[in-house]
């Protein structure tokens, strides 16, 4: 969160609407710990990271779905289980939820 | 998070206030954020008056220990099994802020400029000390976040009672008028890693000075010298990878091999 800040800040003084997606929790080998996390604003723009570059595009997706539909805060996980494989994994093999929320 | 919390949140980081943000992920009132202090009350509601503040007492506990979790509660922050059996649960994920980390170097070298190069990167706050005034300048360690012309005792006497397990003191002087005070602050204090440069030679030489200056066996395994991991590091910059992985491998408490020559989990 420390270094998304500044970024932040410039998108908050120029009024754009953004999206703040933090690891919360990895099962299974991740590459970032709980509390990595990005940003998204209304144009597109990213800062940060939350896996290895593995699901960063689909937050991105995600993100800028949310602003469009207006959606609340929620978790949304990527990786592979037992029965369903998910568009999006990490490489590792882990499982990854990331909570997604506005920043009002 | 909103815009009460968020302005607080980037203020306290930047100031390297300890806060922990406090989110509900899942629940009744999923979104709903608040900000822990120790030295202010909290700021924001989870949704529930005494999920607050219950969640807000775990809150100081997990930033007290510097850890980042996910916790359950029931909706009116009930935390025994019993409790929770019935309810749906909320769950509530807890991010610590500590403050970074802090590495004191003795000695104004070129191994300093390139460790605390390195260590910048890693997200340490840097203090650069040396007693002789043309060797610590600002112009030669733009990187470091405090310069003292100093010698070990005054920088011990300043920062020696905040370091702790997560902080690193590095002795690059080769000066043993320099190191053994040096060392001998860095023992008493609680600081997590004490590294001291030199070659095999002088820290048999140190060990000698140590030991006739009163130092305990005890106190002197807690000395890492010669300082660094054996990667066979020769400029100054390769030294302070070494310095710096070794930090890392004491910390994490791993014997530093290639992870193509071991097996088991990486993280």
């Amino acid at each position: 969160m420390r270094e998304l800040l500044d970024d932040l800040d410039r998108w908050r003084n120029a009024g754009k609407r953004c999206v703040i997606g933090r690891v919360v929790g990895i099962d299974g080998s991740g590459p970032r710990d709980p509390g990595a996390a990005m940003a998204v604003n209304e144009d597109g723009e990213v800062v940060g990271s939350v896996s290895g570059g593995c699901v960063e595009g689909a937050v991105v997706a995600e993100a800028l779905e949310m602003l469009r539909e207006q959606s609340a805060a929620k978790v949304v996980t990527f990786g592979y289980s037992d029965d369903e494989a998910f568009a999006v994994g990490l490489t590792c093999g882990g499982t990854i939820h990331l909570f997604l929320q506005e920043l009002s | 998070m909103n815009n009460v919390v968020y302005p607080e949140l980037a203020r306290r980081i930047r100031a390297n206030e300890p806060t922990a943000l406090v989110v509900v992920i899942d629940g009744p009132h999923t979104g709903a954020t608040m900000l822990v202090s120790p030295d202010h009350p909290a700021l924001g509601t989870l949704g529930d008056d005494e999920l607050t503040r219950v969640a807000a007492r775990d809150a100081l506990g997990e930033l007290e220990a510097g850890r980042t979790s996910t916790r359950n509660y029931g909706p009116r922050g009930q935390i025994t099994p019993e409790d929770l059996a019935d309810s749906p649960a909320v769950r509530v994920f807890i991010e610590s802020f500590a403050p970074p980390p802090h590495m004191m170097i003795f000695g104004a070298v070129d191994f300093t400029s390139a460790l605390a190069r390195v260590a910048k990167v890693l997200g340490y706050r840097i203090t650069v000390c040396d007693a002789r005034t043309v060797f610590a300048t600002r112009r030669r360690f733009p990187m470091a976040d405090d310069i003292m012309v100093a010698w070990p005792d005054e920088a011990f006497t300043k920062h020696g009672a905040s370091l702790g397990a997560s902080d690193a003191v590095c002795i690059l002087t080769h000066d043993p008028k320099f190191d053994v005070p040096a060392i001998q602050g860095a023992l008493r204090s609680s600081v997590g890693y004490i590294g001291v440069m030199g070659s095999r030679k002088t820290h048999a030489k140190r060990l000698e000075r140590l030991v006739e200056v009163g130092v305990s066996p005890v106190d002197l395994a807690r000395v890492m010298s010669p300082i660094g991991l054996d990667i066979g590091a020769r400029t100054p910059e390769e030294t302070a990878i070494s310095i710096c992985a070794e930090i890392i491998a004491r910390r994490t408490g791993r014997a530093a091999q290639s992870l193509s020559a071991t097996t088991g989990a990486i993280h």
